[in-house]
């Protein structure tokens, strides 16, 4: 019996790829009922489980997943949002094979529980069955403002809203969820999903205030005066990083965000009877190895290209995106050409690209993120014609509403500076996370970061005097 | 949601709303610009703030209804919602003295430059404008422009209103006959780019204010990226003015023409619908 406790995990049903390629429905399907009780069954419940450690939002995972082997799927659902305002999320677009599944025993000598894919059932279950509103404590009179409807954002929100703060969210689009709804695409992360969750923290109590630009419409120091004691920035890794190479301003060559946002936010995909167009040639190519480069391949297959290749300057094993998305990526045609980096941009006479001029690279000695160092090979290059181009090489801290607090100490990437216990900046009363702290990351790190800052402003506020001054 | 109060129609093409929006009003300085969204499945466009009053909480735009969307917006009447109005975004452009500065709007670009023209008088300069469209019909705010300036030329293409010709030919009158500080031009990218050459050629700085697509206008995107002084700026953070000697209006041009064969084909959907919508018209 214990033996079997070793294989088994369940496979995640996903659409075929002729039929999925073809629209922009989500692409896994889901566990099934008897599938997650199965699975949840081969939990060990370990007395000190390691899963919990890789966990960046501390969900009591072996407690929940007892109750979903047990069938108490609502009680499940209770213990999962103890921690977690927002699993239908993080089931499907957290790297649990780089947390929980990673930590999991069963995962040494076999295969770890599929945590995520229980996540996403009982998220799942419970969206289906329409979400209850929880108890929360009376108001008590504080105003906080959380600048950013992101990850980070949303849970700093939900939290402190849980605690009994009044909290306006502001958000400089026009839709809440920030990357998850201008960034991810649809097939990987349905948008009803992401608004169900914002719905569920506006439930709370949350004001929501859209298309509102701190740093531009208003200032952080007139909120001040408007009565916030206390500020959240979870704003993000928002300015799109370019090679620098020559001709990248020709037509037809698109930021990752710009590519990603004209699909998903402004549902471009669907034009014309969205007002937003995207353009899409024959040949397409998508320079990065990240999820991000993935999103933009895999969407510029369902916008109708003929052929689209990823340009990726070291090898598959470098790629920072996840194993399961560039296996999809290749399931759905895409062409890796890996070692390959570009070196200029080729056009036509009215300004539009037809080609990369590529140089082919070889591993050297490792750099300091510990992954070998491209170098290229002299006399390698080539070109790649090419109509469309989706740059993905990563994104920067947005300068917008920083260069707006000449008081916050950033660094010198010009990231946020934080205390790594609490999430404070320099600036007193103002507390950070997620990407505009780290840099780009991923949506449960962010979360982890608003949960953080979420407690460390209740400490703030119920013991000012007390609380330890960052920098 | 931003309420439209006042709707005024310039030229059969260009329309003037006064906007509800406290926010926007409140901080909007000479060369910000907001980005509008007026319906649920709507691109997001920039305009440029014609005006602001932050007293009365309201802002004017003036747009020229030159596609779909702008189409669109000009059906709105007062008492309409604009779903989004966010803003004011941009830099504003720099307010000091100058000495004798000339003022240049071409077409719609009139509405931008009055701002700028308004604020540079009231700090004192002496400021020259020209303003010039394709035909009489397109001439707007003439009034407005002659309350800010100390001077006015007004100029056609076609020579049914004013001088007959280009507003650079004025300009370089002006320039050959006076000592110019500053010039500051909006309109066309051609025509920034005529005026940019000729005060080159003369040694006279030059501002210009750009207006490309974009999508959020808060640098998120590089949509709007263009090359000044050989460096990759976006125009909705670092702009929209920049030195007009050091701007690549050429790439620019080429870039405005992106999604042209997307743009035609929404309007004819859009002129199928308006047809469709009056049975009256339709004879079968």
């Amino acid at each position: 019996m214990s033996q079997d406790k070793f294989k088994g995990r369940p496979k995640m049903p996903q659409r075929p790829v002729r039929e999925r390629i073809r629209d922009f429905d989500e692409v896994p399907t889901g566990l099934e009922e008897w599938a997650a009780v199965e699975e949840a069954r081969r939990c060990l419940q370990c007395k000190r489980p390691l899963c919990m450690r890789g966990c960046p939002v501390e969900i009591d995972i072996p407690a929940f997943i007892a109750l979903i082997a047990e069938g108490k799927f609502d009680q499940a659902v209770q213990k999962m949002k103890e921690k977690n305002s927002l699993p239908a999320i993080c089931g499907r677009v957290c790297p649990q094979e780089e947390q929980c599944e990673r930590e999991c025993v069963l995962g040494k000598k076999g295969e770890p529980i599929a945590v995520g894919y229980i996540e996403r059932f009982i998220a799942d279950y419970e969206r289906d069955r329409g979400v209850r509103t929880p108890s929360r404590s009376s108001p008590n009179g504080k105003k906080i403002a959380v600048i950013g409807a992101g990850p980070a954002g949303l849970t700093c929100a939900g939290d402190l809203a849980k605690m009994g703060y009044g909290v306006t969210l502001f958000e400089a689009f026009h839709a809440p969820g920030g990357v998850l709804v201008y960034g991810i695409p649809e097939f990987r992360l349905p948008k009803s999903i992401v608004f169900g969750e914002v719905d569920y923290v506006r439930s709370l109590g949350v004001e929501l205030e859209l298309s509102t630009v701190i740093g531009r419409s208003v200032t952080v120091d007139d909120l001040a005066e408007e009565g916030f004691g206390a500020f959240f920035i979870g704003t993000g890794a928002g300015l799109p990083y370019f090679m620098e190479l020559p001709g990248e301003n020709m037509n037809g060559i698109y930021s990752a965000n710009e590519f990603l946002t004209r699909s998903n936010l402004m549902k471009g995909y669907r034009f014309p009877e969205y007002d937003t167009p995207i353009k899409i040639g024959r040949r397409v190519a998508v320079i990065g190895g990240g999820n991000v480069a993935m999103d933009s391949a895999r969407t510029a297959v369902r916008l109708g290209a003929d052929e689209v290749c990823l340009v990726y300057r070291r090898t598959k094993n470098e790629m920072p995106a996840r194993v399961e998305e560039v296996e999809r990526a290749e399931e759905e045609g895409i062409n890796c050409i890996i070692l390959t980096n570009p070196v200029r941009f080729l056009g036509n006479q009215n300004g539009w690209v037809t080609g990369i001029e590529c140089i082919e690279m070889e591993l050297g000695e490792p750099d300091e993120s510990g992954r070998r160092r491209p170098v290229p090979i002299e006399g390698s290059e080539y070109v790649i014609p090419i109509d469309t181009v989706v740059v993905a090489i990563g994104q920067g801290p947005n300068p917008l509403l920083l260069e707006t607090m000449p008081d916050l100490t950033l660094n010198r990437r010009g990231y946020i500076e934080t205390d790594p216990e609490t999430g404070a900046t320099s600036r007193r009363g103002m507390f950070a996370g997620g990407d505009i702290v780290t840099g780009a990351a991923t949506g449960i790190s962010a979360m982890g970061a608003g949960k953080q800052a979420a407690r460390s402003i209740d400490r703030f506020f119920q013991d000012p005097d007390t609380f330890p001054q960052w920098r | 949601m931003a309420q439209i109060l006042v709707k005024e129609v310039l030229t059969p093409q260009i329309k003037l709303m006064v906007v509800e929006a406290p926010r926007v009003a409140k901080k909007a300085k000479p060369g910000q610009f907001v980005v509008i969204r007026f319906h649920e499945q709507g691109e997001r466009i920039p305009l440029t703030i014609a005006d602001y009053d932050p007293d009365a909480g309201t802002v004017t735009i003036i747009f020229q209804e030159v596609g779909k969307s702008t189409l669109h917006l000009g059906e709105m009447e007062e008492g309409d919602e604009i779903l989004d109005f966010v803003g004011p975004l941009g830099r504003e452009i720099e307010e000091r003295q100058f000495g004798h500065v000339v003022c240049v709007g071409g077409g719609v670009g009139i509405a931008p430059i009055y701002p700028k023209a308004r604020a540079l008088s009231m700090l004192g300069n002496r400021v020259t404008s020209i303003i010039g469209a394709r035909t009489a019909d397109l001439i707007f705010w003439e009034r407005e422009m002659r309350s800010v300036s100390d001077e006015l030329h007004v100029t056609t293409d076609d020579g049914t209103y004013g001088e007959k010709g280009f507003v650079t030919q004025v300009l370089e009158r002006v320039v050959k006959e006076e000592q110019v500080d500053l010039v500051v031009a909006v309109g066309p990218l051609i025509m920034m780019k005529m005026v940019s050459l000729l005060t080159k050629k003369f040694s006279i700085p030059t501002l210009v204010s750009l207006n490309p697509i974009m999508v959020d206008g808060t640098g998120m995107c590089g949509c709007c990226r263009g090359t000044v002084n050989k460096e990759c700026k976006f125009t909705c953070v670092d702009g929209p003015v920049f030195d007009g000697h050091q701007v690549d209006y050429d790439e620019l041009m080429a870039r405005q023409r992106t999604y042209l064969d997307e743009e035609q084909r929404a309007m004819e959907i859009w002129r199928m619908k308006k047809v469709e919508e009056e049975p009256t018209r339709v004879t079968r």
